[in-house]
């Protein structure tokens, strides 16, 4: 962390958003985490694609746990809505928000404790219920506010600093969300924005639950010899297969990509995602196959990044359940509330 | 890109801007940092180590560190790192005991400088405490050169003057006032003297040959003789109607002069456009306050005198096209314009004149009596002979005389110790952390937003009573607090170590001004365009690391914009980034390597 707060002063030549408006404006509090941490480069990166996606802060709900990284929702976009939750039970909050308003962009930022440990059960609800949201998990393996515990991300002989071997399985929030469904996963790392910004910028388009697992090095207690998740073994270790390109609607596709080795994804809005399969036999819409791919890297010692699945066509909550189009508070009260006749017909149904 | 070679001290240098700037190298951000401490006595030895004079310094150098200065571009006003030199002057304590003793034996070496001015007196500074014998060769009944005679002394006054310039002579100077010298060639002959130093200025003010000239001759003043007879109290007033010719500093000086000696309208002619104005803005902003006429596009035709007496002066009424780039294509004449005036001064140059050197010693001149002068050496074509300030290459300024004088006393001291004037000491950097703990620098490095203080001035009811009111009062200590913290110590450098980064991102990620960018190498000009925020400034350098050991990219960093704040050290988990301060040691003529240092009698 730094003791003084970044100074306002800023460069002239910056580049504006479509409103007008810089990187800058979109910057949050004072970090207080260590120097050099990874959840830092990954704020970084939210207000980067944020300010890119020139995404107004008032429409922007900001929703964290407990841990490191559920602290990093103050530090970007001031001027958005933020809601710091109970341990592990962010998923709720954001499940109840989304369901008051659904015109809002909610961005859930948690770490591997608060999503695999304790809040591993919300988490699974919210991909089953397709809730619509970006999940970012900050995945450093360890309990970093706590001194350095191993999480349940850990890896199989992963070393402590202090020396103890890590002997439990991980696991890993990619298969997982494979397994349960989800329409939207990805998998990237804070020490490499031009792959990060663009994953986040299709997240937070995508209609429906975007996970995006970041690997995001404790440079105090996870980042030594014989870690599995430090820079330099996350450098040599991941291996991109997908790298993508979000297309907002507005502008045209104007790069020549080469076929077999481009996939332009449409999105429910019109806009596109295009992804540049850098592995060519990785389909990143065919989950039993990418699903099979993944582990036998994984096995392997390596791990793929990028946008490793994809599905626009899934249907998120609001259709599920065949909510009302617009958001709660912009219903009249006579709408929202039943009436005692009203609710006298509905206590009848249950006698 | 090469990796950046910051061991040549040009490297960190050149990130000071101001110190860049200034001829004399004057190490800005620390002196400016002592007064912050209210350290004013060592502000004003910091200062003086380079610029001699920072008590005249602070209220008349031309100011080259402030269009360079970095919170330039960063906001729209540089620090006021002139009037911040002046408090350092004007609150200083007892500081001859500080200088360097002057030895009680001297080597054995006579020393001439011709002419008392800045240039002179420098070189006086530097070789008297090597046991010179310096002997100053002044026209004027005092010392001082241009400083006395054509900065007026609501600008400058007397008693700072006398001060600085007394400092020298007393460390044993032997000065010759009223002592003019007719022939170099019988100095050169009969006067003894191991080297000569010529320091005589510039001291012709440039003629405007049209009609009338000579007709109303009585009216027409030669603006530096005229500011010159008004220092020696020779002339003492002026009509109500003064036209000015000219629109430089001197011109400045003129027309203010004139207010304080009853004009009552004076008026500044100027041939061209405010753009191409040579006077300083803030020099022409004060005139502007005391409600001198600035009157553009008039090129003066002749003069007009009835019944024997100058009326006024006519003009040809120009217009200009210029071109995109604010340069004058085409001229032409529209009319023309009579201004009335009881007095006319022309202030449009002026040049070196050497009557006294005789053109068969060896000392080339050129065809407009340029005397052909080394550059680096200040050596003529005549060994032992050198020139320095304006006699050297025409009219400059003060800190260049400054400069000048301590270039040409080291060349006089390799030539009298027998050793070649070329082979000089090459200028070093030293870098020494900031570090002082976890978060802590010795340095103030949070940005302080505050904006340029203004120097409050005499009103202009009073200032005109008397020719000697100063009329900039200097900062008061709530200004001079406010000030200070303006500065953004550019001279604590941020020292990058690649083998330690990890690439984390987090410095770039801080950097409040986006000048850190972790990239692919390529070509300079290719470079500057794909980082954080494109380098736009040409004049700034690129830092360009090693290659980073985990990726093989570089991490490259646009000196133009960083207020070095320290964040990216603060915020760097392996101090691959450090803060450090950066000293330019500049060498004069003590700093010579020892086999150049006199070698003193032995006493028994």
């Amino acid at each position: 962390m730094t003791f003084i707060p970044k100074p306002k002063v800023r460069n002239p030549s910056l580049p504006r958003n479509d409103l007008g408006l810089t990187r800058r404006d979109y910057e949050g509090a004072l970090s207080t985490l260590c120097a050099g941490c990874g959840h830092d480069s990954i704020t970084a990166a939210l207000t980067e694609a944020i300010w890119g996606e020139s995404l107004e802060p008032q429409n922007l709900v900001k929703l964290s746990g407990i841990g490191c990284s559920s602290k990093t929702t103050a530090y970007f976009v001031s001027g958005g809505h933020g809601f710091n939750s109970v341990h592990g039970r962010m998923p709720s909050i954001a499940m109840g928000a989304n369901a008051a308003n659904r015109n809002l962009h909610y961005i859930g930022v948690s770490g591997d404790g608060d999503t695999l440990s304790i809040g591993l059960g919300q988490f699974c609800h919210a991909i089953r219920r397709n809730l619509n949201m970006l999940y970012v998990i900050e995945n450093n393996g360890v309990y970093g506010l706590t001194k350095g515990q191993f999480s349940a991300s850990a890896d199989i002989g992963s070393k402590a600093k202090k020396g103890d071997v890590n002997r439990q399985p991980p696991i890993d929030p990619v298969l997982l969300a494979m397994n349960l469904g989800a329409s939207f996963i990805a998998r990237s790392f804070s020490g490499d924005k031009a792959q990060l910004v663009p994953l986040l910028q299709a997240g937070l388009r995508h209609r429906g639950f975007a996970l995006i697992d970041v690997i995001s090095p404790c440079v105090t207690f996870n980042d030594h010899e014989g870690s599995t998740k430090s820079y330099a073994y996350t450098r040599e270790h991941y291996e991109p297969v997908v790298n993508a390109d979000f297309v907002p609607l507005q502008r045209e596709i104007v790069a020549d990509y080469a076929p077999g080795e481009t996939l332009p994804i449409v999105m429910h809005d019109g806009s596109r995602i295009v992804l540049h399969k850098v592995a060519r036999d990785y389909d990143p819409t065919d989950r039993v196959a990418a699903s099979a791919y993944i582990q036998a890297r994984l096995k392997e010692g390596e791990f793929l990044t990028g946008l490793l699945y994809v599905d626009p066509t899934q249907k998120e909550f609001h259709e599920l359940n065949d909510t009302p189009d617009v958001p709660l508070n912009s219903l009249a009260p006579e709408v929202l509330s039943p009436g005692s006749r009203g609710l006298e017909r509905i206590l009848a149904r249950y006698r | 890109m090469p990796p950046t070679d910051t061991s040549h001290p040009d490297y960190y240098h050149r990130v000071v801007d101001c110190q860049w700037a200034c001829p004399a190298h004057t190490d800005v951000p620390e002196y400016i940092r002592l007064i912050a401490q209210g350290r004013f006595t060592d502000a004003y030895m910091v200062n003086r180590q380079a610029n001699v004079f920072p008590g005249i310094l602070g209220r008349v150098c031309d100011r080259p560190c402030e269009p360079a200065c970095r919170r330039s571009r960063v906001e729209d006003k540089p620090v006021a790192i002139c009037r911040l030199k002046r408090v350092a002057a004007d609150h200083k304590d007892e500081f001859v005991s500080r200088l360097p003793k002057i030895p009680a034996v001297k080597n054995g070496k006579h020393v001439a400088c011709i002419g008392a001015g800045t240039a002179s007196l420098t070189v006086a500074n530097d070789l008297l405490p090597l046991g010179y014998r310096v002997t100053i060769f002044e026209q004027f009944g005092e010392p001082g050169g241009l400083m006395r005679t054509n900065i007026p002394s609501f600008r400058l006054p007397q008693a700072v003057l006398d001060e600085e310039i007394g400092v020298i002579i007393g460390m044993g100077a032997d000065l010759k006032l009223n002592h003019p010298v007719k022939s170099m060639r019988e100095l050169l002959a009969h006067g003894g003297f191991d080297a000569v130093f010529v320091g005589s200025g510039a001291p012709k003010g440039k003629e405007l040959k049209l009609p009338g000239r000579e007709e109303g001759a009585a009216n027409i003043h030669i603006g530096i003789e005229w500011l010159e007879s008004v220092a020696f109290e020779h002339v003492k007033s002026i009509g109500r109607e003064v036209l000015i010719i000219g629109v430089g500093n001197t011109a400045m000086d003129c027309c203010r002069t004139s207010l304080r000696l009853g004009a009552q309208h004076v008026k500044v002619m100027a041939r061209k456009p405010r753009q191409f104005f040579k006077a300083s803005d803030w020099e022409l902003d004060d005139a502007e306050e005391e409600n001198v006429g600035i009157i553009v596009n008039r090129s003066p035709k002749r003069f007009v005198v009835e019944n024997g007496r100058l009326t006024g002066m006519l003009f040809d009424v120009m217009e200009y096209d210029l071109d995109g780039a604010g340069r004058i294509t085409a001229e032409r004449v529209t009319g023309e314009e009579f201004f009335a005036a009881d007095d006319v001064i022309l202030a449009i140059g002026q040049e070196n004149a050497f009557p006294w050197i005789e053109r068969d010693l060896g000392i080339e001149f050129d065809k407009w009596s340029v005397p052909a002068v080394d550059p680096v050496t200040f050596q003529s074509t005549r060994p032992g002979v050198f020139f320095g300030g304006d006699a050297a290459f025409g009219p400059k300024n003060i800190i260049w005389a400054v400069e000048h004088g301590h270039q040409a006393a080291i060349s006089i001291h390799r030539h009298c110790q027998g050793e070649a004037v070329t082979e000089r000491l090459a200028p070093g950097v030293n870098l020494q952390s900031r570090k002082m703990g976890m978060h802590e620098w010795s340095y103030s490095n949070d940005y302080n937003p505050a904006e340029r203080r203004l120097m409050p001035h005499v009103s202009l009811k009073e200032r005109f009573k008397k020719l000697d009111i100063e009329v900039e009062l200097g900062y008061t200590a709530e200004q001079t607090a406010a000030e200070v913290q303006r500065c953004l110590n550019c001279d604590i450098q941020t020292v990058f170590e690649a083998k330690l980064c990890i690439e984390c991102d987090a410095c770039i990620d801080i950097c409040p001004t986006d000048c850190l960018t972790i990239t692919a190498d390529g070509p300079e000009a290719e470079l500057r365009t794909r980082l954080r925020a494109p380098a736009k400034n040409p004049d700034q350098l690129l830092y360009v690391s090693a290659p980073l050991k985990q990726t093989g990219r570089v991490m490259v960093k646009d000196e133009d914009l960083c207020v070095h704040c320290g964040l990216c050290a603060e915020r760097c988990p392996t101090a691959a980034w450090d803060m450090q301060k950066s000293h330019v040691a500049w060498p004069h003529a003590e700093d010579q390597p020892p086999s150049c240092q006199p070698s003193l009698p032995k006493i028994a």
